[in-house]
């Protein structure tokens, strides 16, 4: 594509993808826990962040990755100890972190476009700085959870198991949240906080799809984050369309397509009886369900 | 001489600030294959949970293996089956995959997989008898073959003590009998065995010692009692799926 010899539009697509590739590597470990929209509270609470960062004069991304990290820890140590009112205490620090994010931002000198540029992502602003600032802390999140996977699946897969392991939960369950603070933070400037669950969440459901095990959802999620990245980047180049949004939504009609595909896979196998005889479901069943 | 495997000495266990134990205590030497008995809500579980340091011990003390719970890390030496698999799991996880945390507590954190992990994950997969549905995904596996799953993944650490809480709660007979089978192997090579149980149905002749938890106490600390009621009826089939409304009737008497 011609656009892309613009240098920030090569800029806005590698940003995107190690955007792509990163988030679902950490997401994944959130759907498991189902905690899948436990990004879009930190998102509203990096906004805070922007805010005050823009207020006080200094970088609104490195701002944004300590409050977001302050407000993840906020959120896991409500989770680990907190009981009935966890529930409320995580809203109002979600909605605590938009409205503070919101009139922070007003207080200060920005134009109202620069709150729209946090919200919704602004990718082809991406500067050099922020792609190095971006590559840092995504080669830091990927080998991190590549890494630790095993440790990490079973914390989040049966924590009480992984405690009698010996594990050390507390600190995984830390990385997972702080992991989950970066995410936020790098994938703001690409999607905008109101769409950055979708980055982390929808490659993994895309993949669970088609997978059967843990690792190949995580690879398979991780592929799909990509692509999603790279189509989107490049329909909102030649459809000169928004790149944060066009991503998502390349990533949310990629879910489609397999669901869709997967379901008539198995339509046709049950019809022509190969489907590998699945075992008859017992009164387990019902304990998964309502899980 | 050895110290003992598990000691619970005047223990008292309870939920925010409730005693569901109160001055409780057990021993479990090595060899032994104890089962904790009682009816749902006496406390049994918490019991077991208690000397794992899953629920938090108010007053008196555990130690396992002759160290003080807190100061414990030899965890590779326990395996640990929950009485199901949790179902908090969102995501896809292959067979293969949830034996393989068994191998955590052996290898820490940070080290990957080996080829001995391997070969433990596919032994204890072996001894359950599902090294047919490795790769599948758990989800797709009956309860029963959940069950084994888990006590799969227990064994693959190589554990000296294993820990059940109701393994064979709404289990199929089937499952049963490859469970008993495990079980008697663990205890044939040395080890050590403590269970949770509504009813023992095939276990029965593995149990060395039965202890009754009754109203936060131990009621009863021997032999194996004999069933009364409609459990003792030869056809009674010990299968019916775990509920916990379900109103106690075995050990009731006692």
């Amino acid at each position: 594509m011609d656009l892309f010899q613009y240098d920030f539009m090569l800029r806005a697509l590698v940003g995107a993808l190690i955007i792509g590739l990163a988030a679902p590597a950490l997401g994944i470990y959130l759907v498991q826990r189902r905690l899948a929209l436990i990004g879009d509270g930190i998102g509203h609470v990096a906004l805070t962040g922007v805010g005050a960062g823009l207020l006080l004069n200094r970088s609104p991304v490195l701002v944004a990755v300590i409050a977001a990290t302050l407000g993840a820890i906020v959120i896991e140590l409500v989770r680990a100890y907190g009981r009935t009112s966890g529930d409320l205490a995580l809203a109002l620090l979600f909605y605590g972190g938009i409205a503070g994010g919101v009139v922070l931002v007003g207080l200060s000198d920005a134009s109202s476009g620069a709150l729209n540029a946090y919200l919704f992502g602004s990718l082809t602003t991406t500067s050099q700085g922020d792609l190095v600032t971006i590559g840092v802390l995504g080669a830091a999140l990927l080998v991190t959870m590549l890494v630790l996977r095993p440790a990490l699946f079973a914390v989040c897969h049966d924590e009480e198991y992984a405690r009698v392991s010996g594990l050390p939960v507390r600190a995984l369950n830390l990385i997972i949240a702080v992991g989950t603070a970066i995410t936020v933070t790098i994938a703001m400037r690409a999607v905008g906080v109101l769409l950055i669950s979708a980055l982390m969440v929808v490659p993994v459901a895309t993949a669970q799809q088609v997978t059967r095990g843990f690792r190949s959802t995580m690879a398979a999620a991780m592929a799909l984050g990509l692509f999603a990245a790279g189509a989107g980047v490049w329909v909102a180049a030649t459809a000169d369309t928004a790149p944060g949004a066009s991503v998502v939504l390349v990533a949310i009609g990629s879910f489609l397509l397999v669901a869709l595909g997967a379901a008539g896979v198995r339509a046709l196998r049950r019809r022509s009886g190969s489907d590998r005889a699945a075992p008859p479901v017992e009164p387990a069943e019902h304990e998964v369900l309502l899980g | 001489m050895t110290p003992p495997v598990i000691e619970i000495a005047h223990a008292t266990v309870g939920y925010d600030g409730r005693p569901v134990l109160r001055d409780v205590s057990l021993t479990v030497t090595a060899g032994e294959v104890v089962a904790v008995l009682g009816a749902n809500g006496s406390g049994k579980s918490t019991l077991v949970r208690a000397a794992l340091g899953l629920v938090p011990v108010g007053a008196g003390s555990v130690a396992l293996f002759g160290t003080p719970r807190r100061r414990f890390r030899q965890w590779h030496r326990i395996g640990y089956v929950p009485q199901r698999l949790g179902a908090g799991s969102g995501v896809p996880a292959t067979v293969r995959e949830v034996v393989a945390s068994g191998r955590l507590a052996r290898r820490g954190v940070l080290r990957p997989a080996g080829r001995a992990d391997r070969e433990a994950v596919a032994a204890a997969l072996d001894t359950v008898g599902l090294a047919d549905r490795a790769g599948d995904p758990v989800s797709t596996l009956s309860g029963g073959q959940q069950q084994r799953t888990l006590i799969a993944r227990a064994l693959a650490g190589g554990p000296e003590l294993l820990v059940l809480d109701e393994p064979t709660a709404g289990v199929d007979a089937a499952s049963q009998e490859a469970f008993a089978g495990a079980l008697r192997s663990f205890r044939d090579g040395g080890g050590t065995v403590l269970l949770v149980a509504h009813e023992l149905g095939p276990l029965r002749p593995l149990i060395s010692r039965a202890v009754v938890v009754h109203q936060g106490g131990i009621a009863h600390d021997g032999a194996v009692p004999e069933p009364a009621g409609h459990h003792a009826d030869p056809d009674h089939e010990h299968v019916h799926p775990h509920c916990d409304e379900e109103p106690a009737r075995l050990w009731t008497g006692i």
